[in-house]
């Protein structure tokens, strides 16, 4: 369990905001940052995964032989849908 | 104990070479250069067992020795105006990081124009970066807060870096006979840093994460606290290297304040010269005092009130000028410090000695008769005085 999602108060963060467990960035969602969420159209997808290498999130995820956005990381960036090469990504506003 | 005749910068290097410091990485610049030129002397004779890092600016410099003390090594530096100014953003990651480094300062002023000689603006420039701040009025001082300084910032309640403060030439380039202890008595007042935090492969840590507006917060308001460790741990070293050296340090020292009606509080070389004018006043019958402040930051607000009760008027003696603002940054504190318990105390900023200008016994003797006359005042005041510019 980390601080993260403790919210500590001041008195129990720890000094110099020294993180000894591996993984936080894990527990810290981003995706409340997005204002434009990607949307897969599955008829267009010919499941070439560019979205996949290119998203610097991690937060398109493969299943099965295609991909699906992780919302809880994704913030909207938009590199998925700039990328598609079949414009099978289209950015709606949240 | 021997007397040895040490420059201000030679005693800070000194005393760093008997603290069995680890690592020091440095960048010259005047007039601090002598102290690492010293402490290299020292690494290149053997003296030492320090792994001396040569940096192309300040700001590696002390990239260099934050790195450095994560690591748990002992760590010092030293620079100077605008090597502090270049610094100027790891002084906060330091702090931040809670790293427990030591650097001398040869106070000097700030460009432009060009300047290499004494005064206060470059650590004033600096003073809300969160290191512990002390001010040393001559070598012997110098040489005293450097070990001691050791101790404070290491203290596992304390971990934070502290600077040692000279005046850029009236200090640090001037000789002095000064008592410097034995190495085996530094050794065993300064064992080896430990610190449980340290940087070990067997056990990572992440360190320098990113808090967002959910956590920074926090983060900030404990430092603000750690702050507040700083003088009970002080007092207990000074307690201490009391008891080897002879001489016994605190957050200030005062001189003729049991009777003073006014008193000057300043910082660094210029104290010598208000106790040399005060001695020949109070000969005269006049009622007057020196504070002197060792430490700046933390600011010891109330045992200052304290010893300012009973005045009748105070000169807060200020070697900078914060542009702008109403006052010069030590009033500014003072002020901020006596607010509502001193209601009555008549306050003169006497602002003085910007790029080295030397401050006369006769100008701080116009000093102290202009806060004997306010003191006569009705009602209490704040004024702002300019000493030894031309108009």
């Amino acid at each position: 369990m980390s601080a993260v999602e403790k919210r500590l108060g001041w008195r129990k963060v720890p000094p110099g905001g020294a993180i000894s467990e591996a993984g936080s960035s894990a527990l810290y969602k981003t995706g409340t940052w997005r204002s434009f969420r990607p949307v897969i159209d599955e008829a267009k997808c010919t499941k070439c995964l560019i979205c996949w290498i290119y998203c610097p999130d991690m937060a398109v995820r493969r299943i099965n032989d295609g991909v699906e956005i992780d919302y809880e990381y994704c913030k909207g960036c938009g590199i998925c849908a700039t990328e598609c090469p079949v414009k099978a990504i289209r950015m709606e506003e949240e | 104990m021997k007397r040895i005749g040490l420059t201000g910068d030679e005693a800070i290097a000194y005393a760093a070479k008997q603290c069995d410091v680890d690592v020091v990485s440095a960048y010259p610049i005047t007039p601090q250069t002598i102290i690492v030129e010293k402490y290299s002397e020292y690494v290149a004779n053997g003296e030492v067992d320090t792994e001396f890092v040569n940096v192309e600016s300040e700001h590696s410099a002390l990239s260099a020795c934050i790195g450095a003390s994560l690591t748990g090594a002992r760590v010092f530096t030293a620079t100077a105006s605008q090597g502090l100014a270049l610094m100027h953003e790891l002084l906060y990651i330091a702090s931040s990081l809670r790293c427990p480094i030591v650097m001398g300062i040869a106070n000097r002023a700030l460009s432009a124009p060009l300047n290499i000689h004494g005064d206060h603006s470059d650590m004033m420039g600096s003073r809300d970066c969160g290191w512990i701040q002390i001010f040393a009025e001559n070598a012997q001082e110098a040489y005293d807060w450097t070990i001691q300084a050791f101790r404070l910032s290491e203290d596992p309640e304390v971990l934070l870096p502290s600077s040692i403060n000279i005046d850029g030439f009236i200090i640090s380039h001037s000789m002095e006979g000064v008592e410097v202890l034995e190495d085996e008595a530094v050794r065993a007042f300064l064992p080896p840093r430990s610190d449980a935090r340290a940087i070990d492969p067997n056990r990572p840590l992440t360190i320098g994460p990113v808090a967002l507006p959910d956590y920074y917060f926090e983060f900030k308001r404990q430092q603000a606290e750690v702050m507040k460790k700083v003088p009970p741990v002080l007092e207990r070293v000074c307690r201490e290297f009391g008891k080897i050296s002879g001489r016994r340090y605190g957050k200030f020292q005062s001189y003729g304040m049991e009777d003073a009606r006014t008193a000057i509080i300043c910082m660094g070389s210029a104290a010598g010269t208000a106790r040399h004018v005060a001695k020949a006043l109070r000969g005269k019958g006049e009622k007057v005092g020196v504070v002197k402040l060792w430490l700046y930051r933390p600011f010891p607000a109330d045992e200052l009130v304290r010893e300012l009760e009973g005045l009748k008027s105070v000169v807060v003696m200020d070697r900078a000028i914060s542009f702008g603002a109403p006052l010069g940054p030590l009033c500014s504190d003072l002020i901020g410090a006596i607010y509502g318990k001193l209601p009555k105390l008549k306050v003169m900023n006497a602002i003085y000695g910007l790029g080295g200008r030397d401050i006369t016994a006769k100008e701080i003797e116009g000093i102290y008769r202009e806060g004997l006359r306010m003191a006569k005042a009705k009602a209490p005041m704040v004024r702002v005085k300019y000493v030894g510019v031309r108009e």
